[in-house]
This record gives C-alpha cells, sequence and structure tokens, in this order.
C-alpha cells in the first residue's frame, strides 16, 4: 500500500486476522472471543445454510417441474420442505444480520472495544452451532428428519411418526443463542459508547440492533415455553393440545405465533438499519429524517409483539379478534412505510454512485416494497380467506424475508467485505450476479404469487394440470437465482485469496468503521475515537 | 357473475389494494430511479445535506395511515358479510380427515362430493377427526380450518352451475396434495332430484341391516353395494386402491384370504385374513400392522357404525385372494 503513506503509519498494530493467541488453526477462530472473529464465524455458518438451504429449494423447485412424482416421494419432499424452512429460519435469518454484521460492526459503530460480554458472545455462536448439530441429528435417528414444516403446528407434529421432539428440542437451544445475543447487545450499547456518542449520534443501524435486541429478549422466551410444550405432548403425552385429550391446538398456534410474529421483525429491523447505512455513504449525505427513522424501528418492535393473530384468520379464530388483528397490523404498515419514504427521499440532492452495495439495496427496497404491499393484501379479511395457506403467501414472504431481509445482508457483505477480510472483490462480477438475481428472483415469487391467487395450496407435493406452465416457470426462475447466488458468493470467495488489497474507507463512508483499517485491530481502534457529529457527516473531519 | 356470492367482492378488494399499491410502487420506484440518474456522481458531486422536512414527514405518515384504514374497513364490510350466516341456510357437516373430505346433510345422506342447489346459502359446518385441515374451495374464495376437538362454520351461495375444486390448505401429511374433492352446483331441482334418490338409498341400506329383507342374497347384494360406496365415502380410498397399486396403505385388491405378514407387538406373525381381522384393522389399526407399512391409519370407530363396518367386510369379502 504504498500509495497510503499516512495510512501506513497506523498499521503498525496488527489487525486482528493477524493476532497470535495460545489457539492455532481453526481453533484460533472457534475459541476467540474477539466479536469480529465471532462475527465472522457466524458469518462463514450462516451462509454454508443459506446455501444449503437454497439447494434444497431448488430441489423442490425440482419436484414441481412435472405433475406426479419426478425426483423424491411425498414423505422426502415434506421434509425438505421442513428442512428447507427451518434452516432458513432459525439458522439463517433470525441469527442473520445480527450476529454477523452485528458482531462485527456494533462495537466498532459505537466506539467500543468489544461487547460487553465477550465470552457470553462465545457461548451464544457455541449453542447456535449445537442447535444446529442437532437438527441435523435426526436425519440418522428412527423417524429422520421432521415433516411437519417450520411451524410445527400440532396436532400433526405430536402424531407424525418423523423426530419432531429432537428438531425441536434444537430449535429451544437456538432461542439461547438467540436471547443472549440480545442481551449482550443491549448491554453494549448502554454502556460502552465512546466519548461523544449520545443516543441521537448512534448510527440507524445500532438503533435497529437495539429495537431487535428487545425483541430477541421478550419475545424468545415465549417460542421456548412452547417448544418444551411440544416436547412434553410427544414424549410424555400430557394433551395441552391434543384434542383428543381435552388440549387445544389453537393454543399451540397462538403461542407459536406469539414469538415468531415478533421473530418477523428480528428478522427485519436489523436490515432496515443496514439500509440506513448504506443508503447514506453513497449518496455522500446525512440520512432524511433520523430520528423518524431510529423511532420507526421502536414502535415496529412495539406493535409488531401485537398482531400475532393475523397468521390465524382461518384457524377458527373469534372474528371479533380477526378484525382487532386485522386493524393492528394495517396499523404496523405506517412505520414501515415511513422508512421507504425516508430511505427515498435520502438520494434527493445527494452525490449517488450507484457502487454494487447500492445497486443491491435499492432493488431490495423495490423487493421489499412489494412484499409489503402483498402483506397489505393478506392483512385485509376477506382476502387472506381466500390466499392464506396458498403459493400467494409463499411469495409473499420470500419478498419480505429474502428480498428483504437476505438481499440486504448480502448488500451489507458486499459493503463491508472490505473492512472485514481486507480484500476488495471484482465489482463487474458483483454487477453480472445482479440481473440473474433480480429476474430470476421476481420470474420465480412472482409466479408463485400469481398462482397462489389462483388457488394453488403451499406444501404441495403435486399439482393439478391448470397450474403446471407457472409451475415450470417458477423453475426456470429459481435457477436464475440460483447461479446469480453461485456468482455472487464465489466472487467473494475468490476475493477472499485473490482479491486486491482493500482501502481503509473505499466508499468513502462517515460512521467509524471507516475511520478505522480495513481490516481492525484487535481492539477496533488505536486510539478511543471522539465522536462529535451525527453518524452521517460527509464533510471534511476537522479533528484530523 | 362470480362462481359465488363472495367471487366478486373478494376480487374487487383485491383490484382496488392492487392498484393503488402499484401506483405507490411505481412512484417510489420512479422516484428512485429517478434521482440515481439526476444526483449521480458524475454529474451532481456536491450533495446537498437535508435533515428532514417536518411537514413532509407528517403527510407521509398520516396519508398512508389512512390509506390503509381505507384498506381495512373495506375488507372488514366485506368480512362481516362472510361471517354472517343466513339463518335458512342448508346444513352441510364437513368432515375432514387423512386424507379426504366426507359431508354429511340433513336427512343422514353421506357423500365424498358436495353436491349443493345454485342460488341457495348452505352453512357448512366443519370438523375434523385427526389433525388440522383446511376446507378451501378457491372458485369460491372461501377457506375455512377443519380444527379437531372443535366446530368451524363458514357459508357461501353457489351461483354457477358446474363442478368446482376442493382442497385441502392446510399441510396434513403425505397425501395433503391428494385431498382433493368437488363441489357439484346445481340446478335447485336437479339437487332436489338428488337428494331425494340419495335419501331412498339410505333407507334401503338400512333395511339391509335390520333384516327387514326376505331375501338374503339380496340383503348380501345391497351390503356388498354399500360397502363399495362406503370405501369412498369414507375416505379409506385416500389410503388404499382397489387395483393392486400401494398408496399409503395396502391395496384392497385380493385381501379376503390373504395370507399376510403383521407386526404385533414388535413381534412378527402371519395371519389369513378373516373377518375378526378385517373389523380390528378398521378398529384398532395399530394394533396389527402390516410389514412394510407406517402405522398411519387412524382408527376408524368414530365414523363407522356397526352396520357400516359389516358392509364394507362384506364388500372387501368380493375381493378374493387369488388361490
Ligand atoms: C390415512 C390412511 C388410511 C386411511 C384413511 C385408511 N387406512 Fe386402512 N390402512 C392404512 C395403512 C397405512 C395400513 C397398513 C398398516 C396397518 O396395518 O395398520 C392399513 C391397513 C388396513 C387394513 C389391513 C390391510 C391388510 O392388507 O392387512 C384394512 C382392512 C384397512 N386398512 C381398512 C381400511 C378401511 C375400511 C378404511 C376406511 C374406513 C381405511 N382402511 C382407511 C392406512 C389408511
Ligand atoms: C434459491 C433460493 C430459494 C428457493 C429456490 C426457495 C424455494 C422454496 C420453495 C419451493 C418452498 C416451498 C413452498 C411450498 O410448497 O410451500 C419454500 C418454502 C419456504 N422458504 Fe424458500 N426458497 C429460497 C430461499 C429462501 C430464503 C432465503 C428464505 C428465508 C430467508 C426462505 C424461507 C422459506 C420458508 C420459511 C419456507 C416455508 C417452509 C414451510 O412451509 O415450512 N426461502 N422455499
Ligand atoms: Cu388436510
Amino acid at each position: 500500500m504504498a500509495s497510503h503513506a499516512i495510512t501506513e503509519v497506523q498499521h503498525v498494530e496488527e489487525n486482528y486476522l493477524e493476532v497470535k493467541s495460545r489457539w492455532r488453526g481453526i481453533f484460533a477462530w472457534i475459541f476467540s472471543t474477539d466479536h469480529k472473529r465471532i462475527g465472522i464465524l457466524y458469518l462463514v455458518s450462516s451462509l454454508t445454510f443459506f446455501v444449503v438451504a437454497a439447494t434444497i429449494g431448488i430441489f423442490m423447485r425440482l419436484e414441481q417441474l412435472t405433475m406426479g412424482e419426478t425426483l423424491m416421494s411425498p414423505d422426502v419432499y415434506n421434509r425438505l420442505f421442513t428442512l428447507h424452512g427451518v434452516i432458513m429460519i432459525f439458522l439463517l435469518i433470525i441469527p442473520g444480520i445480527p450476529a454477523t454484521f452485528g458482531n462485527f460492526f456494533l462495537p466498532i459503530q459505537i466506539g467500543a472495544k468489544d461487547v460487553a460480554f465477550p465470552r457470553l458472545n462465545l457461548l451464544s455462536w457455541w449453542l447456535y452451532i449445537i442447535g444446529a448439530i442437532l437438527a441435523i441429528t435426526t436425519l440418522f435417528l428412527p423417524g429422520s428428519l421432521p415433516d411437519t414444516g417450520w411451524t410445527f403446528y400440532v396436532p400433526y407434529a405430536v402424531r407424525t411418526g418423523s423426530n419432531v421432539a429432537l428438531a425441536v428440542f434444537a430449535a429451544f437451544i437456538l432461542g439461547f443463542s438467540s436471547i443472549l445475543t440480545g442481551l449482550n447487545f443491549l448491554t453494549t450499547i448502554h454502556r460502552l459508547r465512546a466519548p461523544g456518542m449520545t443516543w441521537h449520534r448512534l448510527p440507524l443501524f445500532v438503533w435497529a440492533l437495539y429495537a431487535t435486541a428487545w425483541i430477541q429478549i421478550l419475545a424468545t422466551p415465549m417460542v421456548g415455553i412452547t417448544l418444551l410444550l411440544i416436547i412434553f405432548e410427544r414424549v410424555l403425552n400430557i394433551g395441552i393440545f391434543d384434542p383428543t385429550q381435552g388440549g387445544d391446538p389453537i393454543l399451540f398456534q397462538h403461542l407459536f405465533w406469539i414469538y415468531s410474529h415478533p421473530a418477523v421483525y428480528i428478522m427485519v429491523l436489523p436490515g432496515f438499519g443496514v439500509v440506513s447505512e448504506i443508503i447514506p455513504t453513497f449518496s455522500r449525505r446525512t440520512i432524511f429524517g433520523y430520528k423518524l427513522i431510529a423511532y420507526s424501528s421502536l414502535s415496529i418492535a412495539l406493535f409488531g409483539s401485537l398482531v400475532w393473530g393475523h397468521h390465524m384468520f382461518v384457524s377458527g379464530e373469534s372474528d371479533t379478534a380477526n378484525i382487532i388483528f386485522s386493524f393492528l397490523t394495517f396499523f404496523i404498515a405506517v412505520p414501515t412505510a415511513i422508512k421507504v419514504f425516508n430511505w427515498t427521499a435520502t438520494l434527493y440532492k445527494g452525490s449517488i454512485a450507484l457502487e454494487p452495495p447500492m445497486l443491491y439495496v435499492l432493488s431490495s427496497i423495490f423487493l421489499f416494497a412489494i412484499g409489503g404491499f402483498t402483506g397489505l393484501m393478506q392483512a385485509t379479511l376477506p382476502i387472506d380467506v381466500h390466499v392464506h395457506d396458498t403459493y400467494f403467501v409463499v411469495g409473499h414472504f420470500h419478498y419480505t424475508m429474502f428480498g428483504g431481509t437476505i438481499w440486504v445482508m448480502l448488500a451489507g457483505l458486499l459493503y463491508w467485505f472490505p473492512k472485514m477480510t481486507g480484500r476488495m472483490y471484482n465489482k463487474k462480477v458483483a454487477y453480472l450476479a445482479w440481473p440473474f438475481m433480480f429476474i430470476g428472483f421476481n420470474v420465480l415469487y412472482g409466479t408463485m404469487m400469481y398462482m397462489g391467487w389462483k388457488g394453488m395450496p403451499r406444501r404441495y407435493y403435486d399439482h393439478l394440470p391448470e397450474f403446471h406452465t407457472d409451475h415450470v416457470i417458477a423453475t426456470v426462475g429459481s435457477w436464475l437465482l440460483y447461479i446469480g447466488i453461485l456468482i455472487l458468493l464465489g466472487n467473494l470467495v475468490y476475493a477472499l485469496y485473490r482479491g486486491a488489497k482493500a482501502p481503509d474507507n473505499p466508499w468513502g463512508g462517515a460512521t467509524l468503521e471507516w475511520k478505522t483499517t480495513s481490516p481492525p485491530p484487535l481492539e477496533n481502534f488505536t486510539q478511543e475515537p471522539v465522536i462529535k457529529h451525527e453518524p452521517y457527516y460527509f464533510r471534511e473531519e476537522d479533528n484530523g | 357473475m362470480g362462481a359465488s356470492n363472495f367471487t366478486n367482492q373478494v376480487d374487487n378488494v383485491f383490484l382496488f389494494i392492487l392498484v393503488i399499491s402499484v401506483v405507490l410502487l411505481i412512484g417510489i420506484t420512479a422516484a428512485m430511479i429517478y434521482f440515481v440518474i439526476k444526483y449521480r456522481r458524475s454529474k451532481h458531486p456536491n450533495p446537498v445535506d437535508i435533515h428532514g422536512n417536518v411537514l413532509l414527514e407528517v403527510v407521509w405518515t398520516v396519508v398512508p395511515f389512512f390509506i390503509v384504514m381505507g384498506f381495512f374497513y373495506y375488507g372488514v364490510v366485506d368480512y362481516r358479510e362472510m361471517r354472517n350466516i343466513p339463518e335458512d341456510a342448508m346444513e352441510v357437516e364437513v368432515m375432514g380427515r387423512m386424507w379426504s373430505w366426507m359431508y354429511t346433510y340433513p336427512n343422514g345422506v353421506q357423500t365424498d362430493t358436495l353436491y349443493v342447489p345454485l342460488n341457495k346459502p348452505i352453512k357448512l359446518k366443519i370438523k375434523s377427526v385427526d389433525v388440522i385441515h383446511s376446507f378451501y374451495v378457491p372458485a369460491f374464495r372461501i377457506k375455512q380450518d377443519a380444527v379437531p376437538g372443535m366446530e368451524t362454520k363458514m357459508w357461501f351461495k353457489a351461483q354457477q352451475e358446474g363442478q368446482f375444486q376442493v382442497m385441502c390448505a392446510e399441510y396434513c401429511g403425505d397425501r395433503h396434495s391428494y385431498m382433493y374433492s368437488q363441489v357439484h352446483v346445481l340446478p335447485e331441482d336437479e339437487f332436489e332430484r338428488w337428494y331425494a334418490s340419495a335419501a331412498a338409498e339410505v333407507e334401503t341400506f338400512a333395511q339391509a341391516q335390520e333384516g327387514a329383507e326376505v331375501d338374503e342374497a339380496a340383503r348380501l347384494e345391497k351390503l356388498v353395494k354399500q360397502g363399495q360406496r362406503l370405501i369412498k365415502t369414507k375416505g379409506c380410498i385416500a389410503c388404499h386402491t382397489l387395483d393392486g397399486s400401494r398408496l399409503v396403505g395396502p391395496s384392497f385388491k385380493g385381501i379376503w384370504g390373504k395370507t399376510e405378514t403383521v407386526i404385533a407387538n414388535g413381534e412378527e406373525k402371519t395371519i389369513v385374513v378373516d373377518e375378526a381381522y378385517l373389523r380390528r384393522s378398521m378398529l384398532e389399526p395399530n394394533v396389527e400392522i402390516v410389514k412394510g407399512y407406517p402405522p398411519a391409519m387412524p382408527p376408524q370407530g368414530s365414523i363407522l357404525n356397526e352396520q357400516e363396518i359389516q358392509a364394507i367386510i362384506e364388500f372387501l369379502k368380493t375381493l378374493k385372494a387369488e388361490q
């Protein structure tokens, strides 16, 4: 880096990748308490799970390529969509952005040396891996993988011969991992901010993680209890949910969604945070409506806890309850809409560079908006009666979770990759992946929504002739999407070994992570930073 | 006119929201693309920091609020109608079970296809005997879960003659995606004729049971016919075929008198299919499991009465094993 004479001086301190500890090789990672290494551990593991589950998705789509049996029996198909859903939800998107980028960048963005409880942080990762291993172990036990769908609805989950108890126990453990991460982040944000880092100078990513952490702590125990109850029910036959023993299957759905709906915001809020980082950087101007964005995260976290019943409009829930849940669901659309408007307004009079992270973020807003609008449709009672449990819903949640969160996660990866690894990837290849992903995505999930509207139920191994053309089109879309994903990730893996050295601030970002070296030193900064400005302050620094 | 009284209603709300959504989506996307082009760095190197604008932010908080409240209101008005079941509706009981639907009419007729008269309100009382299913008629835009241990309700008025697909929309296991049935919408007079003849048939079957029939051969013949009907309406053919092919359970082809290996209490034993075995297989299917099959058959005691079991056995007796 001869061209960067000034930064050269700062490079005297070794970066976190070079630091030697008493562990070698892989152990230097899996026993490290450095929040950056833990972030990378999570990143590598969750991206691996992503590729595995996406591959499973491809096989599910292949099964739909012809009517009747194509590749597998219904038995296998049902286990595949369960596995796909469980991996995507519990191993990818719930830990997702907080555990990966949150771990890596939260302390740096607030000017701290590490999270509040580094060992607890390592424990969360271990719990995560143990949960994952348990879930996979079911494959080799009698009964094999569960075939219930990721929602584990009773009484089916109590009756099926497949191995539900262990898988549910795995999810239970993963819940703990999530709670610990949340706890860690809350404490870190409250206690470890650098001098001058007032609440209103926090980057919006930190605000988003803050709101998320509250949901993680408050809502996750709910699912923990529910999952334990299923295990009791299966193993001890106590009859809480089983109607033949006087139990109530609808109770399960309530308990399940009381967590799993707020969990949707655990999935999506951190993504909003990343968007709020990337847009100002590539517009080189401050965010429009900082406070409104920050507080809308909190209000989403709050109201998001009150809308679970919208998953149960046709379950036999009372009409009054349905109407109330529908109302509250519409209510929560408002803070989400506000964010989208504020992001768009942030582009106004900016100085915009459509670098790869920006391209992915902007297209993600488009996809997420589609997910949001279809969400409004589903919140409308008579429409939901028709589209509930059809491919319409499958399309909708892929638009929000995949088009929203996972796209943003990939954008974040493109954004922070040079900082985390010290290497720059090939931008041309990153651009090249985009049309594959974008077109493939819309062909796949757009078609799913369309056939859902026509009445194609979800979790169907086979389909009627009237849906056949749609299924073929969707499957072709899945190929394009998959190719795009492979190009995108392949490019990064290649860059890891062969990429050019990355400068400290390749995008001209203003938040603290861009003021340290790429990759950062063990304790993140050579000197404790002092914060004098709002987070998105792009004018010349006066403090040198 | 829509296939049911709800079809157009639901489509209209949908269209209303769709149009507004598309307009907004295009608006936001166009604004983004316009800004990205207009303010690209090569043309607009000096950004302007704008921290916010209270008026604008109030506008885009309040306006979306009223839009979504509009959606909510429109939805609730239609939903109320969906839930407001007319007093004079004809009641049909819908029973969901792995993996078939059974309909019971007020006069006791049971079918595997839902026959309804045109333009008459029909009230469905929906139940399940095993796991949760969901009764779904896409063309009618109606759906309601069938929950074990509870009765859910729904109504509709068919407005077009013809046949419409019924599906199960709540995942319920291996053959979930084959849990189909049909709604046959008949003109009123035709429906009445069907209804009367089906009732008459029930009557004759009942006679076969009471032994009012003098001629034993004729009585058996009726039982066989009834049994043949029952394995359809009671959903046995969702898991058992008559042609020898394998579904979830073994085929009924050649079952009578067959020598079979079953597993009872974890031990294998050989049995010959006789009346007692068939009866046990229906009432306590999990006591002796046919080797090579999963213990997937639900006990049938709750949906078969003694006479019906007898009829099914008589029918199965006609499916003799090859010697
Ligand atoms: C959900 C699927 C399912 C349904 C519905 C079902 N069965 Fe079964 N049945 C099975 C399975 C699986 C077996 C084999 C395992 C066992 O013996 O329990 C079986 C076994 C049997 C046997 C023993 C067959 C043999 O070859 O020994 C008989 C008889 C039988 N069923 C009758 C019926 C009748 C009559 C009905 C309808 C009233 C019915 N079943 C409905 C799944 C089903
Ligand atoms: C290449 C990428 C992907 C493909 C091809 C794919 C495809 C599919 C398919 C075919 C289904 C089954 C639909 C059904 O029959 O009901 C499904 C379900 C699901 N997908 Fe994906 N998907 C992909 C990515 C994702 C991502 C990124 C997420 C989450 C972040 C996700 C979450 C889910 C969930 C939760 C289900 C529901 C599983 C269930 O019904 O229990 N998928 N997906
Ligand atoms: Cu079903």
